[in-house]
Order: structure tokens, then sequence, then C-alpha cells
């Protein structure tokens, strides 16, 4: 196990294996989402409360359930590059920050939209929704602090720093629900027997289609990284004229 | 060989230092304070001078003027030392650099910080607070920024090295001060409108615990990839 850990994370190998991956991901990804779609959108029956307009949750919450999964591997792989000084963790936090970036504003554009039918309001400062911005704050926080250092190392080792200190937030926004009295509502696709069968299943596939999407842009990304660190490596010349 | 120096020796005297350093040029040191003065003063100037509706914003207006204020402080945090190699030699200096950061931070609130502070009453009454209400104003203000000069300073910390980083410290910082900023006008305004603020004080109060004991480790860190 541990073997296979140490080759995966020697960019060579990597480099590899991710592209062999990549297309499995991405298949997976669409299949997923287009069943969950056609599930979603045509199959379940309207909310007795929310009518149609609940089905902008099948894109909301995977959304919002990814960015902060994204963040939290982010931070992850950061304290692992911090600590192991490995240089395919900091790749990882690197190549996720815009993808989490864009799932964050992903979660609260829909949130929005879902808010005016169903609030009143597109925006009200509650909670969830301002812990939601504050991640979206972090993740431009991170992308601007990497993009200021001319030294790649320097610019690693630095945002690692940053998206640590940055987890806070984010037991902040899963809880903000249960400690504050939000017009957020709380979880239903993880409870137990709050939303029937025909409602959920969709969800989870656009969940899991949401999170393959994710491992296919990451390892497209992090397969760009690997390249723009080891441009001048002869592994690399190789691969590429071959 | 010589006894090694105690750790809050060392402690005092990095804090003695940089305060020694900071009166020589008082100009910057009161900056800040000028900052907060003027921007409290363009609230009444843009809104209303009526008594009744700056007191319904006092609250807010102080907390964003203070943030702004000690933000544009942070600058002057770890740059000096940066760049005259002295940063270089804490480093060095073998005493634990989390430690030694407390007490950089510690000073750079007494400076910075602590003036806002003292002169919040003043700015509170020209938005016309009740005097009741100053104690629990100054009072949440010292809380908060203290929580503000330990999570700026990790921002300020992140940043040394950047050309032209002021943009930057304030978007890393603002995120993380978000919470801090939340109870504390909270707490001010429950206090203004002659309720108890109790609540949102110890929160504020928590956070600053919370900020005191982490931020150094991440300053530490921060700083050694600095001085690389």
């Amino acid at each position: 196990m541990w073997t296979w850990f140490h080759k995966l994370a020697s960019p060579p190998h990597f480099y590899r294996i991710a592209g062999l991956t990549i297309p499995a991901f991405s298949w997976a990804a669409g299949l997923l989402v287009a069943a969950g779609l056609y599930g979603g959108l045509v199959l379940a029956p309207p909310d007795y409360q929310q009518g149609e307009g609940f089905r902008i949750f099948y894109v909301h919450v995977p959304s919002a359930i990814l960015s902060m999964f994204v963040y939290a591997t982010m931070a992850i792989a950061a304290a692992i590059g911090l600590i192991w000084r490995m240089k395919l963790a900091h790749a990882v936090a690197a190549a996720s920050a815009p993808i989490g970036a864009w799932f964050t504003a992903c979660a609260l554009a829909t949130g929005s939209i879902w808010g005016k039918p169903m609030w009143g309001t597109w925006w009200v400062w509650d909670a969830r929704l301002t812990s939601e911005l504050i991640l979206l704050f972090l993740y431009l926080g991170y992308l601007g602090l990497r993009s200021s250092f001319d030294d790649l190392q320097r610019a690693d080792r630095a945002s690692a720093v940053l998206a640590v200190i940055g987890i806070v937030n984010l037991p902040v926004i899963h809880y903000s629900v249960v400690w504050w009295n939000s017009i957020h509502q709380g979880s239903t696709l993880l409870t137990p027997g709050a939303m029937p069968i025909a409602m959920k299943w969709p969800a989870l596939c656009m969940l899991a289609g949401f999170a393959l999407f994710y491992g296919a842009v990451l390892f497209v990304r992090l397969r760009g990284e690997v390249v723009r660190r080891e441009r001048s490596a002869a592994w690399l010349r190789e691969v590429l004229v071959k | 060989m010589t006894a090694r120096p105690g750790l809050w020796r060392v402690g005092m005297a990095v804090y003695a230092r940089d305060l020694r350093l900071a009166f020589r040029r008082w100009e910057q040191a009161v900056q800040p304070v000028v900052f907060l003065l003027m921007v409290a003063t363009l609230f009444p100037l843009a809104l209303s001078p009526e008594a009744a509706q700056l007191r319904g914003v006092a609250a807010g207006v102080l907390w964003v003027a203070a943030l702004l204020a000690s933000l544009l402080a942070l600058e002057f945090l770890f740059r000096a030392d940066h760049e005259d190699g002295s940063l270089e030699q804490l480093v060095l200096s073998g005493h634990p650099l989390g430690w030694l950061s407390i007490f950089k931070v510690l000073a750079h609130w007494t400076i910075s910080g602590l003036p806002l502070v003292l002169v919040s009453p003043v700015v509170a009454t020209s938005l016309a607070v009740p005097a009741s209400a100053l104690a629990v104003v100054m009072l949440s203000l010292l809380l908060g920024t203290g929580v503000l000069s330990f999570v700026g300073g990790a921002a300020a910390a992140l940043t040394l090295g950047v050309k032209r980083g002021g943009v930057l410290v304030s978007v890393l910082t603002l995120p993380l001060v978000m919470p801090a900023l939340i109870f504390g006008a909270q707490a001010a305004d429950l206090a203004i409108m002659g309720e108890s603020a109790r609540g949102p004080l110890l929160l504020l109060l928590a956070l600053l615990v919370l900020s005191v004991s982490l931020a150094p480790l991440a300053i530490a860190a921060a700083l050694r990839i600095g001085v690389e």
C-alpha cells in the first residue's frame, strides 16, 4: 500500500496514471450527472411546499458540498505538502483552488436564484450564506497569495499555511444551520427519512457525478501543474515527444 | 558559556525594542488613529448629522473604521525588520519563533490597536452614542483589536517579500476576522440600545483566546518561509 502511494507521488508515474484515468472519471461523471439531471428534473415528483422550484436543489446541494469538500482536500494536501515536503501535494492544492472557487460561486449563485421565489429575496445575511461567502473570499485570497510570488516553492508553502488557517471556516459553514436560527433549511440529503427515495437518488447521483467531475478536472489541471513544475526534466521530454 | 536568557526576558526584549523603534517614528504610529478619526468623520457628512440615525449605525461605523485602520497598520508589522535583516536574526536566534512573534504582535497592538481603543469613546460620543455604552464599546474594541492584530499578523507574515502586498494583506485578513466584526459590532450595538452585551463579548473573548493560541504558530511558520 505504502509503496503504491509513494509511487503515485512521483511525477512521471502520476502523469501516466492520471492520463489513463481522466477518461474514466469524465465518462462516469458525465453519465451520473445525466442520470441525476433526468431523475431530478423529469422523474422526481414536485415538492409539496416548494413545487417545481425545488429542483435547483439538484445543482445547489452538490455544488455546496463539493465547495467544502474541495477546500478540505486542498487544506489536507497543503498540510501534507508542508509536513512531508511532497511536491505533488502542493500541486494538488494549487490545482484544487480554482475548482473549489467555482463550486462555491456556483453554490452561491444557485442558492440566490432559489432564494428569490422561496424566501422572496436574493440574499439574506444569515450564518450559512455569510460563511459560504467567506469561503469564496478564502479561495480568492488563496489564489491571490499564490499568484503574488515569483518563486514557485515559496508560493507553495506560503499559500499552504493560508489554506490550513482557513480550514477553521469549514465547521462554521457546516454547523451554521444547527448553531444559529437560520432561514436556510437544515440538511435533508444526509438525514435518513427526510426525503423520499424518488427525490433522493437523483441528488446522490448528482453528488457522485460532481465529485467525479472534480476528480477529472483535478487530474487534468494536475497534469498541467506537473508539466509546469517538471518542464526541465528529461522524462517529460520523452513522454511529450513520444 | 553564558546561561541562556529566559523566555520572558527574550520576549520583553523584543517587545521593548519594537516599542522603542515605533516611538522614534511616532508620525507613522499615529496614522491609524488619524485614519479612524477621518473615516468616522465621513459618515455624519455622508449620511446625515441627525443623532438618532447616527446612533443606529455608530457600532458598525466604529468597528469597520477600526478594522480598516488596523489593516492599514499591519504593513509596518514585519516590513522594516524584513528589509534590514533583523527578522532573519530573530528566526536564527534559536528561541521559539512562535513565542517571539507573540511579543512582536503585542508590541504592534500596543502601538496601533490600543490607541484606537483609547480614542474610541471620543469617536463614539461624536456619533451620538450614550455615555452608558462607552465602556462596552471600548471593551469590545479592546478584545477585537487583539484578534485583528494576531490574525492580521499571520497575513502580514505570509505576504513577506511580496511586492505591493498591502491589498493582499487585507484580502487575506478580512475573511478571517469577519466573525470578530460580527460579535464586536453586535456587542457595541446591544450596549448602545441599553441591553446586556455579555453574550457577544464572551464569544469575542473566545475568538481572542483562539487567535492568541493558534496565530503565533501560523506566524512562525510563515516567517520561516518568508526569510528563506
